[in-house]
């Protein structure tokens, strides 16, 4: 009691927090405390007015060059964006029905989705802590609705176990859950934590491992009750004469093990993979979209940038202007901000400092796949009742993404039919788009038999085919030395984009990137 | 494979872009090695491992590709005469292109690039081997 009185409550704290530091201070009081956790991001960005006269050349219209261009332009310096492709957004990219995209080689997609169906090739879902994703949303009215990570009816599968059934996760993390804690309880009940921990603490164990797996009075985990009420029932709880429910019997142990399928249960508990997450409603880039239409005519669009040289007085940037049947045009201004991936600037024509190039020239390009499957009919849902989430399994496409939108609709729905990396992802790429659709079609079937039945349309992106970024998103060689020297300001350029951050591949490590590229920018413009 | 085989021709008979089902049905046996493992590539002939990895970015014919950057063409390509640059730069990645060191074994890196130094217009006969890959590394 003594003790309660002589320091003052959290509440007491903080509250003398807010009142001498400030709300930015509060926050990272807060955020320190636990409370507030996650993304860097501290609020809209407070630059102070622009020097007179300043003019920033934007590199790039994806989200890091749209948020600078955005901040800029409001804070009064002139903005110019110089864009590759016919349209804003960068990777955050969706596809509908009437699209055609055309990856280098030549293929082309005619994307023949029904009305309002679509697939997103990149970003697909942000999570709850990516805090300045979501405030850019909320300030340019994007509508999000939740998007279903972690679906207890979805499936769990592996080719070489249950003779390539698929098992609903449900009974997987059931049976994983119940067993650890039936294992856990005998230990302690034979005394093998006696040295660790006190009676009362090992009474507390127990107790909670009954909880933790479904357990019964006896520290078993067996058929019961409560262990069907997660896992599922022989006969589901019902009404009338057969009303009564009757449990299943769980997996032993060493099925479960053997199974492997153990290895997605964590799939949902990282910060950037746990509910809830959102999607913005009708596709990602309806982001991308509001940005672009807030920067009302700012963007110049298909010139392709071929060098970027700076001076004492400024930078010229040249392009091939594809309006201009790819004549040479030149742009200028005081400063710059980059936003090309490495993967493209490597060949550019620059004069940027040697520590730079450095890391420009070394940094490669993630090779990843997406499919996207559209079907006559929801069946996940009708047959399956799966509404969103994601089944996992190790066959070459590793997940079936449900989509977390238009739920009991009579109509047909797009599934991500395959999503992967590495040495799958290389074969997947090299594959024509017909045959990564057969692919995902071929092992997709494995879970859903549907497929064969009910498949009406395929689109493919690989990302290591996609013209205006040539790979998913930038790797470093050696990130803990390298970083700093990519991030500097480099005289009158700055770089920024989800590959100069730590949230790489995540829309929010673009907007972080760009906000704090933009802050050093502003920084040394003033004090100049 | 036969349930490939049903596949495959739903997607003949329904997509735009299968041409026939027949030629779609000759593409299997291409592509029936693919995916074997799911962290290496399993594929041993030159030509079989070029189509399964080099083929995403180098393209079919060694023809590259050109975007908002590029993709070097490896057909007639006079960088090819020293196999050591060839063999250096696939285990350890340029530029934009990753490292393959990892998901391809010594003898694999020896094959495709004897492949390429042979094809695609290239005509550097003498032999690279898993010898030459592995003092690389």
């Amino acid at each position: 009691m003594d003790q309660e009185q002589a320091q003052p409550t959290r509440r007491e704290f903080l509250s003398m927090v807010g009142a001498v530091g400030g709300a930015a201070l509060m926050y990272q009081a807060m955020a320190m405390m636990g409370v507030a956790k996650a993304s860097s991001y501290n609020g809209p960005i407070q630059l102070g007015q622009a020097p007179e006269g300043t003019k920033v050349l934007i590199l790039g219209a994806g989200l890091a060059g749209m948020v600078a261009a955005m901040e800029l332009r409001d804070v009064g310096y002139e903005v110019e964006v110089l864009e590759y492709r016919e349209k804003a957004g960068g990777r955050c990219w969706t596809l509908r029905s009437g699209d055609t995209y055309e990856e280098l080689g030549g293929a082309v997609q005619q994307i023949d989705f029904a009305e309002g169906n679509y697939f997103n090739p990149g970003p697909w879902r942000i999570p709850y802590n990516h805090y300045g994703v979501l405030d850019y949303c909320a300030r340019l009215a994007v509508e999000l609705e939740p998007f279903i990570q972690i679906n207890n009816n979805a499936y769990l599968h592996s080719a070489s176990a249950f003779d390539g059934r698929p098992i609903r996760y449900r009974e997987i993390n059931t049976d994983y859950r119940g067993h650890i804690a039936e294992l856990l309880s005998k230990v302690t009940d034979q005394g093998a934590l006696d040295e660790v921990m006190t009676d009362e603490d090992k009474e507390r164990l127990l107790t909670s491992l009954r909880s933790f797996g479904a357990l019964n009075s006896d520290n078993e985990y067996v058929a019961s009750g409560s262990a069907s009420a997660r896992r599922g029932y022989e006969r589901y709880p019902g009404g009338g004469v057969d009303g009564a429910p009757i449990p299943n019997d769980p997996m032993d142990l060493s099925t479960v093990l053997e199974s492997g399928l153990w290895r997605s249960l964590a799939s949902a508990e990282s910060l950037n993979t746990s509910m809830p997450m959102f999607q913005p409603r009708g596709g990602m880039d309806m982001i991308a979209r509001a940005m672009e239409e807030n920067l009302n005519g700012l963007i110049r669009y298909n010139k392709k940038v071929t060098s970027i040289l700076q001076d004492d007085d400024g930078v010229t940037v040249t392009f091939e202007d594809g309006e201009n049947g790819g004549a040479s045009g030149t742009a200028t201004a005081d400063y710059c901000v980059c936003t090309i991936p490495f993967s493209i600037l490597g060949q550019i024509e620059h004069n940027f400092s040697s520590s730079l190039s450095s890391v420009i020239s070394t940094m490669h390009y993630a090779s990843s796949v997406k499919v996207g499957l559209e079907f006559n009919r929801r069946f996940w849902e009708e047959d399956e009742h799966i509404f969103g989430g994601i089944t996992y399994t190790d066959l070459p496409i590793s997940m079936i993404s449900y989509p977390s939108n238009d739920y009991f609709q009579k109509k047909p729905g797009v599934l991500l039919g395959a999503y992967s990396w590495g040495a799958t992802s290389y074969q997947f790429s090299s594959l024509p788009h017909e045959e990564r659709v057969a692919k995902a079609l071929e092992y997709g079937a494995q879970i859903h038999p549907q497929y064969n039945e009910e498949f009406k349309t395929g689109v493919s992106v690989a990302w290591h085919r996609v013209p205006w970024v040539l790979g998913c998103y930038g790797l470093w060689q050696d990130k803990e030395a390298q970083y700093q020297d990519a991030v500097a300001m480099d005289r009158r350029v700055v770089m920024a984009g989800e590959h100069l951050s730590y949230l790489p591949a995540w829309m929010e490590g673009a907007i972080l990137s760009s906000l704090d590229a933009i802050t050093r920018l502003h920084d040394v413009a003033t004090n100049n | 494979m036969k349930r490939f085989l049903i596949a495959a021709a739903a997607v003949a008979a329904i997509t735009p872009f299968a041409v026939t089902q027949e030629s779609a049905e000759r593409e299997i046996v291409e592509y029936d090695e693919f995916f074997a493992s799911s962290s290496v590539l399993t594929q041993q002939t030159g030509a079989g491992i070029y189509g399964a990895v080099c083929a995403a970015c180098h393209m079919s014919n060694g023809e590259g590709a050109v975007g908002a950057g590029a993709y070097p063409a490896l057909a007639e390509n006079p960088n090819l005469e020293f196999p050591e640059y060839a063999i250096y730069l696939t285990i350890h990645g340029q530029a934009a292109m990753p490292p393959l060191g990892g998901i391809l074994s010594d003898e694999q890196i020896a094959a495709v690039i004897e492949y390429i130094r042979t094809s695609f217009g290239n005509d550097y006969p003498d032999p690279v081997t898993a010898e030459m890959v592995e003092i690389t590394r």
